[in-house]
């Protein structure tokens, strides 16, 4: 599991979010530190309302950060113009937790797909070439264009719309990914499948995962490194096998002895 | 989008009052093109009764045919109601000498017969005013000319005197598809003489384009106001919501009749008056399609459109636009309709559309109400107009009832 660790691309320095103010200011996330390398898959673990969606949400600049610096490739990120945004967005990318909402309804699915070849400089190329873009992009998901084709995205089951996200990735091909709870709102036997692909992306373009889930289990299984986070706060952080099998933080000993008893004892006998 | 229009039409709601509205629409499109008559036409001379007028002249002029049916006693009935025939036996108790006990009202021969054996105007009347003595006159010749069998005669103003055209025997008759002039007035007309079917139907045209000018602009203002204050967020969304705020604080009314008090009563042309509707009724529509794009603002497609790179107007073109669209058809129906009743209002007011060029539904209540229609029993002067916007909003809300329950599926019953 362990791998040579790439340069950083994602530095948080006392990263906090506040949200509104006098009786209802709610510290979401409270001076969080992390670092974060090329090539790494790092999974921010949690029980939900802990504030990691809110640092999913900072780290992709869709809000504000309220106090704190993040360093993206080691130079203090901006984002404070429209095409600073732009050209920040081209690197770093999405998967959100709920399939059904991340979908425009009112769109074609090859209008997504299309879509996603035209912003990455595919815009001139023929009509031969995109459909053949979006088969590989689709057979990557184990999906088939040509079923696929013309349909709404409400025509589709969970595990569809999500696999079809990861094809979106797979065209978009970021430097990061931010996967926040990819397979907590799809079927049981999409999950693994999920899991498996973004591991599958990630050797194939060389991408920084952010994982995010509330499961530690998963955490393990896909992650070189864990951060730990409790109310909005990291409690413990590190690389996976350290943070699992050796947990110093009470917390994390509680969601480990959280993690179901069969599917605990087959994760830790895997590890030497 | 296709799908939902297939729904909207099997829903039974939006489809009873799409019928409706189709129907007053197709009447006010088709009517006044069918009439003899310009609304504004003043076609006679005051509230006149509805139905069907034939030309006196033209019917004495035709060549009758004799029929074998006695019309007298038809005419009779027509001639003595009831209190006339209280009134002659009051009469000829009073002036005439008569016992009360000789007098049996309910048979027409005998009274007849004593009555003409005894009216004679010239006995002095003491204690009759002189209208009613020429009520008794008129009467006295009315049961002439009904139980006349003789017929009529026809006299033309000639060189000496009158000359003789012709006799018209009492059963005469002359088919009425033969009577060339004939004036058809289904409602009457109004205190103006105008035909009120004719000014009805063109009333519901002029206000249907009032209302549908007023909701489109409202609808337009409120969807543009709503997306960017709801959308943008920040200092523009306090700013609009400031703007949206004082609007509904004051009344919309109170603003509307101080524009419309502001412009000169011939220079308020319809569309004015729509455009002013318009331009005052737009804030809850803002309100609310402010709500649903803050709801809809943090959507995750929203987001990956961000991400994506996408612009801001093709952002809320694509992304939020379509998802309000279904709500905004909706309040654009209901804007329409609450468009024309506040043009009714404010033509009760006297603050509509110029009446010497134009007539709407309001300004035809304002007319029925200020010429007493009600009082008069002039009915067909103000209750078919009451009707046609009962119907027109009606149908409208009816119709908004519908999509409500197609859009959103948890309101079916
Ligand atoms: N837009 C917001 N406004 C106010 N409070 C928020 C907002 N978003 C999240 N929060 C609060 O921040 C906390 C963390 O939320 P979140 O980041 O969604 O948690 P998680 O993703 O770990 O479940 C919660 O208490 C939530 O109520
Ligand atoms: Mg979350």
């Amino acid at each position: 599991m362990a791998r040579e660790l790439g340069k950083s691309v994602l530095r948080g320095e006392n990263i906090t979010k506040v949200f509104g103010y006098g009786k209802t200011r709610t510290e979401a996330v409270k001076q969080v530190n992390f670092d974060f390398h090329e090539g790494e898959v790092i999974s921010i673990v949690g029980e939900s309302g802990s504030g990691k969606t809110t640092i999913a949400r900072m780290i992709l600049g869709l809000i504000t950060i309220t106090d704190g610096t993040l360093y993206f490739n080691g130079q203090p990120r901006d984002i404070s113009s429209g095409h600073k945004r732009k050209e920040y967005w081209k690197n770093i990318q999405a998967v959100f937790q709920d399939p059904f909402s991340s979908f425009n309804m009112f769109n074609k699915i090859d209008d997504l797909l299309i879509d996603c070849i035209n912003m990455t400089g595919g815009r001139h190329k023929s009509q031969e070439e995109k459909f053949e873009m979006m088969t590989e992009a689709c057979s990557f998901v184990n999906l088939k264009y040509a079923e696929l084709t013309n349909k709404y995205p409400f025509e589709l089951s969970g595990g569809q719309m999500q696999r079809l996200m990861i094809a979106r990735i797979f065209l978009l091909k970021p430097k990061i990914l931010i996967a926040d709870e990819p397979t907590s709102m799809v079927d049981a036997c999409s999950r693994a499948t999920i899991l498996d692909m973004l591991l599958k992306l990630r050797d194939e373009i060389d991408m920084t995962i952010i994982f995010i889930t509330h499961d530690i289990g998963l955490a393990y299984y896909v992650s070189d490194s864990v951060y730990i986070m409790e109310h909005g706060a990291f409690v413990e952080a590190g690389p996976a096998e350290d943070v699992i099998i050796h947990p110093k933080a009470a917390y994390t000993k509680r969601l480990i002895s959280d993690v179901p008893k069969i599917y605990g004892e087959w994760d830790l006998s895997t590890v030497g | 989008m296709l799908h939902q229009l297939k729904q909207a039409f099997t829903n039974p709601k939006f489809l009873v009052g799409f019928v409706l509205f189709m129907l007053m629409l197709l009447i006010s499109l088709i009517y006044p093109l069918l009439s003899a008559f310009e609304p504004l036409d003043m076609v006679t001379t005051g509230f006149t009764a509805p139905g069907t007028y034939v030309s006196i002249a033209d019917v004495a002029n035709s060549d009758g045919i004799g029929m074998n049916v006695d019309a007298s006693a038809g005419r009779l009935a027509s001639v003595l109601k009831d209190e006339d025939r209280e009134k002659m036996k009051d009469w000829m108790v009073r002036f005439g000498g008569v016992a009360e006990g000789d007098i049996d009202l309910s048979d027409t021969e005998a009274l007849l017969e004593k009555w003409q054996a005894t009216y004679d105007p010239a006995v002095p009347q003491k204690g009759l005013r002189n209208a009613d003595k020429q009520a008794f006159v008129r009467l006295d010749k009315d049961i002439k000319a009904a139980t006349n069998s003789d017929g009529l005669i026809l006299a033309a103003k000639g060189e000496d005197g009158l000359e003789e055209v012709k006799t018209i025997a009492g059963n005469t008759y002359v088919r009425t598809g033969d009577v060339v002039s004939k004036i058809v007035m289904p409602l009457g007309a109004d205190n103006f003489g105008a035909d009120v079917m004719t000014k009805l139907t063109s009333s519901i045209a002029v206000s249907l384009r009032i209302g549908l000018l007023a909701g489109v602009i409202a609808t337009l203002i409120g969807l543009t106001i709503g997306l960017l204050s709801g959308f943008l967020g920040g200092w523009v969304d306090n700013f609009l919501t400031f703007l949206t705020n004082i609007f509904t604080v004051i009344p919309s009314f109170v603003i509307l009749i101080l524009i419309a008090n502001a412009i000169s009563g011939t220079a308020r042309s319809p569309m004015l008056v729509g455009l002013i509707i318009g331009l005052t009724a737009w804030p809850w529509t803002a309100r609310s399609v402010r709500s649903q794009v803050l709801s809809l603002r943090n959507r995750d497609h929203v987001s990956l459109s961000k991400l994506s790179g996408h612009s801001l107007p093709r952002i809320i073109l694509q992304d939020i636009l379509p998802y309000v669209a279904s709500y905004v058809v909706m309040a654009l129906i209901l804007q329409i309709s609450s468009g024309i009743l506040a043009e009714a209002q404010l033509s009760m007011l006297g603050l509509g559309p110029d009446t010497t060029t134009t007539v709407t539904l309001g300004i035809m209540m304002n007319w029925a109400q200020k010429f007493s229609a009600v009082l008069g029993g002039a009915w067909w002067a103000f209750v078919p107009v009451v009707i046609s916007v009962a119907i027109i909003t009606f149908s409208l809300n009816l119709m908004n009832t519908g999509l409500d329950q197609v859009f959103n599926p948890q309101l079916r019953d």
